[in-house]
C-alpha cells in the first residue's frame, strides 16, 4: 500500500501542500510524489527512525505538571510542510518592516511618547500595560532598538494569506527546535534534499551572534557573550544549551554572573572574574535584576540594570520591550506602522475585538461561540478560550472573567487555520492546522528566518499548536520552485 | 576563558563517565571469577556492595545479601547514588549543562549509551548476558573518550576532565585491587595458590592490564607483583603512579594551580612508603584504604580552589 493522495479529504480550509484531492501546489510537487512513492511500511520505517533520531540527538522539551517537571521527547511530524520562496520573499519583507516599526514605537514609549500625544495609541493603554518597565525611560540602547529577537506567530486564513497573530518580544523560543526538525528531516528524507530546491536554514545561529556582537559596549574583535537561562527547570533549556554551544559561546546562570563597583558586568571564571559585554538573556524582566524587580528572584543578577543603563553591557532583548508584546497593543500594530514608517502594513493583523471598548465588548460577549478570548499577557496557549470548541460552561466563566477586567482581554474570529497531510495513528495522512513562527533579528541589520518553526495542532480538529498543550512540530521548507534543476 | 560551574560540570562529568566504566569493569571480575573458579568455591558478591562503599544505602533497601540483589544494587539500582546506573545519569545531567564545551557529538554518544544501558540491564543483571552486556557498557564509554579525545579543544576544559577521569581511576584501582585482596581473604580452600593465581590474573584482566602486566614484569601472575605493578607502574595508563602523574601534569596547565599542584605532588612523594607487597593480608587493605582517603583530600582541594568562588 502507498499513500491514497486522491483519498486525502481536504477540510474548508487552505491546504499547505494540496490544491485539491490528488493535486500538490507547485513547491510540493517532489514531496508529495515521492511520499507517493513508498509504501506505508517505508513510511512507518522513517516515522521510527525520526523517533529514534531525536531520542539519540535529546531534544527535549520540559513540560510543567503538577507532578513535577517532565523532560518529554520533541513531538515531531516527518511530513514537511512547504512554502514557494516567492511567496516567502514577501512575507519576510512584512516581517522586517513590522519589527522596525515595534522597535520604534518601543523607543518612542521610552522617551518622547510621540505616538500617544499624536492620538494614535490611546494614553490608558499604556498607562495600564503591565510590560511597561518605567525604569527604562530615557535608556538608550544601541541603534535605538529594543526587541532585537523577536518571533512572530503567523497563520493563514482559508484564502491563503498570512496573517500576524501575535509578536513574541519578551523572551520568544523555538528557534533550536526549527533548526534540529531540519536536522532530522535531511536523516528521514535524505533523497529530496538532493532533488529539491530547499532553501538551507543553518545560518541562523552566526546571525544570532552577529546581532548580539553588533550590541557590545566596548568596540574589541572578540566581544565576550553570553546566553543566560534562568537553569535547567526552564521549559526552553535545551534551546538555551543549543543556541550557546551554536554560537560559541558561554552558557550562564545568574549566579556565574556579578556586578562590580564600576558598574560592569563579570562572570566568574577559574582565573578569576572575567567582563561580558553581551547577554542574550532568557530570562523574564522581572527576574533580571532583584534590585530593581523581583526582590525574591534568585534567577537574576543584582545590579544589571544599573550596568545596562550606564551602557557597560548589552541586553537582548532590551528589559521593557515586552512594552509591544500585549494583545491589546497588538490591535493598534498596523497603525503603528503606517505612523512611523509611513508605509502600509505588508502582512495584515488578524480582525482583533478589544474588549475594553463597549462597543466591541457587546459584541464579544454576544458571539463568545464564534470567536476566540484571549488574555493580553499570556504566552503558551494558557487561559484561552476556544468559543467553537467550548462548553457552554467554560463561556459563562469568561463573560465573568472579561467583564471583571475587560483590559485583559481581546476576541478575534476563528480562523480556518491552513492544514498540511499529517501522519496520524494507523499510518493515514490526515490534515492538521498549524501555524508559523519565523523569527526576526534586529541590531545594525534586520534578519528574518529561511521559513520558521512549524506548530501542528496533532488532535483532529484542534487549533492549538502549543507544544505544552499537545501540539507537534514539522519541518518546514522554503522551496526555490523556479530554480532550474 | 572558563566558568567555575562548568569546570565542575566537566570534572563531574569526567568522573562519572568514568565510574561507568569501572563499576562494570568491577563486576566483571566478579562475572569472570564465576567461569574460572571451582564450584566449590563459594563467592562473596556482597563484597562489592562493601568495595563500593554502599553499604548503608544496600541495607535499606535489600534483606537477601545475595547476587541478583547485589548486581541490581551495583548495576541498576537508581536509588543507589554509587550504581552505574546513577553515574550514566549524572553523566548525561552533567554534559547537558555544558554541551557548550565539548564536542557536539558527545551529546548523542552519551544519550545512545544511555538508552542502551536503559534497555538491556536486564541482561546484565541476568548471568547469562553479562558479560555482554559489561563489554558493551565499556565500549560504550571507550567510544566517547575516544570521540573526546580525537574532537576536543585541549584547552582548560580538556584539563579539568584529565584531573576527574585520573583521580577516578586512581581511586577505583585502588578497590580492584581490594576486590582482590578481599576476595582471597575471605575463600577457604585447599589450593590457595592456584586460586590465587585465577583471582590475580582476573583482576589484571579486569583493567585490560594482563598482557602489560606480563611485559613489563616479566613474572608470573603474583598478588604481591600485581599489586606493585597496578599501584606503581609509570607507563600503563589505569596504575595510581599514572594517574597521580597525569593529574599533576593536567593541573599544571590549568590557571592559577600552584597550590593544588603542591597537594598532589605531597600524596604523590609517600603514596607507596607503608605499602608491603609481601603479604597482601587487612594491612594491605588498610593500606588500600588510606590510599584512598589522601586521593579524596585531593577532590577537596580541587573543588575549594576553582569551582567554589563564593
Amino acid at each position: 500500500m502507498t499513500i491514497d493522495w486522491k483519498g486525502y479529504e481536504l477540510n474548508d480550509t487552505f491546504d499547505e501542500l494540496m490544491s485539491n484531492a490528488g493535486n500538490a501546489r507547485a513547491p510540493a510537487r517532489r514531496l508529495v510524489s515521492y511520499l507517493g512513492s513508498l509504501t506505508d511500511e517505508a513510511i512507518e520505517a522513517r516515522r521510527k527512525m525520526a523517533e529514534v533520531t531525536i531520542q539519540q540527538m535529546g531534544i527535549t522539551f520540559t513540560v510543567y505538571t503538577g507532578e513535577g517537571n517532565i523532560d518529554r521527547a520533541w513531538p515531531f511530524d516527518i511530513i514537511p510542510r512547504t512554502i514557494s520562496a516567492k511567496q516567502w520573499e514577501t512575507t519576510a519583507a512584512g516581517l522586517k518592516q513590522r519589527l522596525r516599526a515595534l522597535n520604534m514605537f518601543i523607543d518612542d514609549l521610552y522617551h518622547k511618547q510621540q505616538v500617544v500625544k499624536d492620538g494614535i495609541l490611546p494614553a490608558h493603554i499604556l498607562k495600564e500595560s503591565v510590560n511597561f518597565r518605567p525604569e527604562c525611560v530615557g535608556v538608550n540602547p544601541p541603534f535605538g532598538v529594543w526587541a532585537h529577537i523577536c518571533g512572530t506567530d503567523l497563520v493563514r486564513d482559508k484564502d491563503g494569506q498570512f496573517y500576524v497573530l501575535e509578536d513574541n518580544l519578551r523572551v520568544p523560543s523555538g528557534v533550536a527546535y526549527m533548526l534540529e526538525n531540519r536536522a532530522i528531516t535531511k536523516r528521514v528524507l535524505p533523497e529530496l534534499f538532493e532533488k529539491d530546491f530547499i532553501l538551507p536554514i543553518d545560518e541562523y545561529p552566526s546571525r544570532l551572534f552577529d546581532t548580539l556582537a553588533a550590541l557590545s559596549p566596548r568596540k574589541v574583535k572578540r566581544p565576550s557573550i553570553v546566553v543566560l537561562t534562568p537553569g535547567i527547570f526552564n521549559s526552553a533549556y535545551f534551546e538555551h544549551a543549543f543556541l550557546a554551544q551554536r554560537m560559541g559561546v558561554e552558557l550562564v546562570e545568574g549566579r556565574d554572573l556579578m556586578v562590580a563597583d564600576d558598574n560592569c558586568v563579570y562572570m566568574k571564571t577559574i582565573s578569576g572574574p572575567e567582563r561580558v559585554d553581551v547577554i542574550y538573556r532568557r530570562i523574564d524582566d522581572l527576574f533580571l535584576d532583584p534590585e530593581v524587580f523581583r526582590k525574591d528572584s534568585t534567577l537574576g543578577v543584582p545590579g544589571l540594570m544599573r550596568a545596562w543603563k550606564a551602557g557597560k553591557v548589552g541586553l537582548a532583548n532590551a528589559p521593557g520591550a515586552g512594552v509591544a508584546d500585549d494583545k491589546v497593543v497588538y490591535a493598534y500594530v498596523p497603525q503603528i506602522i503606517k505612523y512611523y514608517l509611513d508605509e502600509d502594513p505588508i502582512i495584515p493583523n488578524v480582525e482583533t475585538f478589544l474588549c475594553e471598548d463597549e462597543k466591541q465588548r457587546e459584541y464579544v460577549l454576544a458571539n463568545l461561540d464564534k470567536l476566540v478570548v484571549k488574555p493580553a499577557n499570556e504566552s503558551g496557549g494558557y487561559g484561552m478560550l476556544v468559543g467553537p470548541h467550548a462548553t457552554k460552561k467554560e463561556r459563562e466563566a469568561f463573560v465573568g472573567l472579561i467583564n471583571a477586567n475587560p483590559r485583559n482581554y481581546i476576541a478575534q474570529p476563528t480562523l480556518a487555520l491552513s492544514t498540511a497531510p499529517t501522519l496520524v495513528d494507523g499510518g493515514k495522512l490526515e490534515p492538521r492546522h498549524l501555524d508559523l513562527r519565523p523569527f526576526i533579528l534586529q541590531a545594525k541589520d534586520t534578519y528574518v528566518t529561511t521559513g520558521g518553526l512549524t506548530r501542528v495542532a496533532m488532535r483532529k480538529g484542534s487549533l492549538v499548536v502549543n507544544s505544552s498543550q499537545g501540539g507537534g512540530s514539522k519541518d518546514t521548507w522554503i522551496v526555490d520552485t523556479e530554480a532550474r534543476s | 576563558m572558563m566558568l567555575s560551574t562548568v569546570a565542575e560540570r566537566i570534572y563531574w562529568t569526567a568522573r562519572y563517565l568514568e565510574r561507568v566504566e569501572n563499576t562494570a569493569r568491577l563486576v566483571n571480575v566478579y562475572a569472570n571469577l564465576l567461569f574460572d573458579l571451582p564450584r566449590a568455591v563459594d563467592i562473596s558478591w556482597y563484597s562489592l556492595v562493601e568495595l563500593n562503599s554502599g553499604v548503608t544505602y544496600f541495607e535499606e533497601r535489600y534483606k537477601n545479601k545475595d547476587e541478583r540483589n547485589v548486581i541490581k544494587f551495583v548495576l541498576a539500582d537508581l536509588t543507589n547514588p554509587g550504581s552505574m546506573m546513577s553515574s550514566l545519569h549524572q553523566v548525561r545531567e552533567n554534559i547537558r549543562t555544558s554541551r557548550d564545551v565539548v564536542p557536539i557529538e558527545t551529546w548523542e554518544l552519551v544519550n545512545e549509551l544511555k538508552m542502551f544501558a536503559e534497555e538491556s540491564i536486564q541482561s546484565g543483571i541476568n548471568r547469562g548476558q553479562r558479560h555482554e552486556f559489561l563489554d558493551s557498557i565499556i565500549k560504550g564509554v571507550q567510544q566517547i573518550n575516544g570521540l573526546l579525545g580525537s574532537t576536543m579543544s585541549q584547552d582548560a576544559a580538556w584539563q579539568f576532565l584529565r584531573v576527574g577521569r585520573n583521580l577516578e581511576r586512581a581511586d577505583m584501582t585502588t578497590r580492584i585491587l581490594d576486590a582482590g585482596a578481599a576476595f582471597l581473604l575471605n575463600v577457604e580452600d585447599d589450593d590457595t595458590a592456584n586460586l590465587a593465581q585465577i583471582v590475580w590474573g582476573n583482576v589484571l584482566s579486569s583493567v585490560s592490564a594482563y598482557v602489560p602486566y606480563r611485559r613489563t614484569m616479566r613474572a608470573a601472575v603474583k598478588g604481591g607483583e600485581v599489586a606493585e605493578f597496578l599501584l606503581e607502574d609509570k607507563y600503563f595508563p589505569r596504575t595510581v603512579r599514572f594517574c597521580l602523574d597525569h593529574m599533576e601534569d593536567a593541573v599544571g596547565e590549568i590557571p592559577n594551580s600552584a597550590a593544588v599542584q603542591k597537594s598532589i605532588r605531597s600524596v604523590s612523594k609517600k603514596a607507596f612508603d607503608q605499602v608491603d607487597y609481601d603479604k597482601l593480608d587487612q594491612h594491605f587493605r588498610d593500606y588500600l584504604n588510606d590510599l584512598q582517603l589522601d586521593i579524596a583530600s585531593l577532590h577537596t582541594a580541587i573543588v575549594e580552589h576553582w569551582f567554589s568562588m563564593d
